[in-house]
């Protein structure tokens, strides 16, 4: 029941706009795989694509070794879950949650005891006789799953789906998609333009860029070794600080005159330095210092405390997070000290470079 | 005072329309309210005679109740065929094509000519016994009948006419397909339904509002239908009153027999009847217009 989605060179173009651009990617069987990306990076074109509602300008899609490219949507054992989760609004939750199963020429005992299933998998049998205007939005976020899961499909797709809630909804929706796969265990890929989302959620994190996947890996290991730049400053929150720094002789750079240990191979030359607002600390401790910054603000989140602080070596504002209630006020001077070990480093290309 | 002169030039503003619809619309209307309880022939004074043209109407006027069965069957024909020939294309307009609004406009314009008198004169010819459709039928090898002068036919040439200015419903179709969200569509292609299905079970319904507001106007335009019949009678109503339209028969008493009153009586008569049908409408909606709030 476990499927596997390969992409070999996919290529999708409006006209003459190129929007995906050469795909390689294998989906892993039963994995919860998440595609993330700025708006505009064609993730949502990508999970069209595979489920059938874009066609495929290039290159080939495989659901367990078969092509699917000419293969009409539905048989390609797909469900999807939509961001606007399109219901139909004048149906029941219970027509709703039938439709697909009618269509296919379920018997009637069937479909009912289907549609009950999933009702009760998903809390809303007490809703079935309504319609979707008389729900919640987290309710028919519901729906909309269970519409999906009553065909007993081979593969979940989500395009952004708990877009349209609030935060405290999210997070619980969130746990209970998790809990969901964990209870299926089919193949699912979600879209999602938050990389809170992504983290959370996933086995497997594709982060895409403008047509092209920038990575895949699991969660920590984008989070740990990032293979770009892009990658690095996207994942993560707040964002990774990029500081410009000149090769030195060895794995060291220098930056100000301050020479860094950063335990990365490189070639000379001009190149940029990130490090993570959790892994720079301030006052005595292991590492090295590498400036006293200036602090201009600071944001008290109870749990942490996060500071945007100006240092000598340029004019925008690095951040630091500091664990625990700090007492800092802006306007204080801090100096800034960071470990070798959490330090990255990326060519002029933006590439990573190894340890 | 002081409102009447802080809102002095909004109700100046406001004039042409007020003066337009109490002198030229309220007031005629209650007007002939009353005068369709007189005897009046626009010479002498009007002299009340209570119901006694209502009474007339239903039972001593054959006229009146062939004259509503004409309009009745035009109403039945043209309207079920106007919004169904008006769906029909706009569904293919919708499906997006080059130069939309060149096929929109041109689409539209039977609306904008279809109730002049020089389309229903057109009309005339096309369907006369020597007209256009029976010189291609004669391709054919098939002798058409003259389409108008023949009391079987006449009235669907009219039908025919009606249907060919589906312009109107077809942009307002159109804009409530674009309505439509095409994620809707997706959903049911991912679960197998096939185009016929999609149109049944989700078009249809979501579009359904729109098509009651279509049935509602159109039914009300049918009922109030004069200038074809008109023209192509040449006032007559004829061949045998097949074409004698309600609004025609009233006319007819009215500016031909000079039956102001009695006229007046016909006209509320059908005020009554479109109110009655509207309302009938409205009570149906409950069991098949959905609508998404």
């Amino acid at each position: 029941m476990v499927t596997t989605i390969t992409l070999n060179k996919v290529e999708k173009r409006f006209g003459a706009l190129d929007v995906i651009r050469g795909i390689d990617l294998e989906i892993k069987p039963g994995a919860f795989t998440v595609f993330v990306g700025p708006s505009g990076c064609g993730k949502s074109t990508l999970l069209r694509m595979i489920a059938g509602l874009e066609t495929i300008s290039g290159g080939d899609l495989l659901i367990d070794g078969d092509r699917m490219n000419d293969v009409a949507a539905s048989k390609r054992g797909i469900a999807m879950v939509f961001q606007s989760y399109a219901l139909y609004p004048h149906m029941s939750v219970y027509k709703n949650l039938a439709f697909g199963l009618e269509t296919a020429g379920y018997k009637r005992e069937e479909i009912d005891r289907r549609v009950r299933e999933a009702a009760a998998t998903l809390q809303i049998t007490d809703y079935l006789q309504r319609k979707p205007k008389a729900l919640s939005g987290g309710q028919r976020q519901r729906v909309a799953i269970g519409r999906s899961i009553v065909r007993d499909p081979k593969i979940f797709l989500f395009d952004e789906p708990l877009s349209n809630l609030d935060a405290e909804l999210r997070v619980q929706m969130r746990v209970e998609i998790t809990k969901l796969h964990e209870r299926l265990g089919n193949t699912m890929i979600y879209v999602t333009h938050d990389q809170v989302e992504a983290m959370t959620m996933a086995d497997q994190i594709v982060v895409l860029k403008a047509g092209k996947v920038m990575q895949a890996g699991s969660p920590l290991e984008l989070y740990n070794n990032p293979a770009n730049q892009f990658v690095a400053g996207f994942i993560g929150s707040p964002k990774m600080n990029f500081v410009a720094v000149e090769a030195a002789d060895g794995t060291a750079v220098t930056l100000n005159g301050v020479r860094i240990e950063t335990g990365r191979q490189h070639a000379s030359g001009k190149l940029t330095l990130g490090i993570r607002p959790e892994h720079i600390d301030i006052g005595d401790g292991p590492g090295q210092v590498i400036g006293e910054a200036r602090v201009e603000l600071v944001e008290h989140l109870g749990g942490s405390t996060v500071l945007h602080v100006l240092p000598p070596f340029q004019e925008e504002t690095m951040t630091v997070m500091l664990s625990g209630q700090q007492p800092c006020r802006s306007g204080d001077r801090v100096a800034l000290r960071i470990e070798r070990k959490n330090c990255h480093l990326f060519d002029t290309e933006g590439r990573a470079l190894l340890r | 005072m002081t409102a009447i002169r802080r809102n002095g030039a909004g109700y100046l503003f406001l004039s042409p329309w007020l003066i337009g619809f109490f002198c030229l619309t309220l007031g005629p209307a209650l007007a002939s309210l009353y005068l369709s309880f007189t005897r009046f022939d626009l010479l002498n004074a009007p002299e009340f005679i209570g119901a006694q043209n209502y009474v007339r109407m239903v039972t001593a006027d054959p006229k009146f109740a062939a004259s509503m069965k004409v309009t009745l069957i035009y109403v039945v024909f043209s309207v079920p065929l106007k919004l169904a020939f008006a769906l029909a294309v706009a569904m293919v307009l919708n499906r997006g094509m080059r130069g939309l609004p060149v096929y929109r406009a041109i689409f539209y314009l039977p609306s904008l000519l279809g109730t002049s008198v020089a389309i229903a004169v057109l009309w005339r010819q096309l369907f006369a016994a020597d007209g256009m459709v029976n010189g291609i039928l004669a391709q054919f090898g098939i002798i058409g009948p003259s389409w108008i002068s023949n009391p079987n036919y006449s009235i669907y040439t009219l039908v025919v006419l009606s249907v060919w200015q589906f312009g109107s419903p077809m942009i307002i179709f159109l804009a409530g397909l674009r309505q439509i969200p095409t994620d809707m569509y997706e959903a049911a292609s991912l679960d197998g339904a096939s185009p016929a299905r999609q149109f049944w079970r989700i078009t249809l319904p979501l579009l359904s509002p729109v098509i009651f507001f279509n049935l509602v106007i159109q039914v009300i335009e049918a009922f109030k239908a004069f200038t074809p019949a008109f023209v192509i009678s040449g006032g007559s109503g004829g061949p045998i009153n097949s074409t004698l339209f309600y609004t025609l028969y009233l006319y007819q008493e009215g500016f031909s027999y000079f039956r102001m009153g009695y006229a007046s009586a016909l006209a509320w008569v059908l005020v009554a009847i479109i109110a009655v049908f509207t309302a009938f409408s409205f009570l149906t909606t409950k069991y098949w217009v959905h609508y998404d709030d």
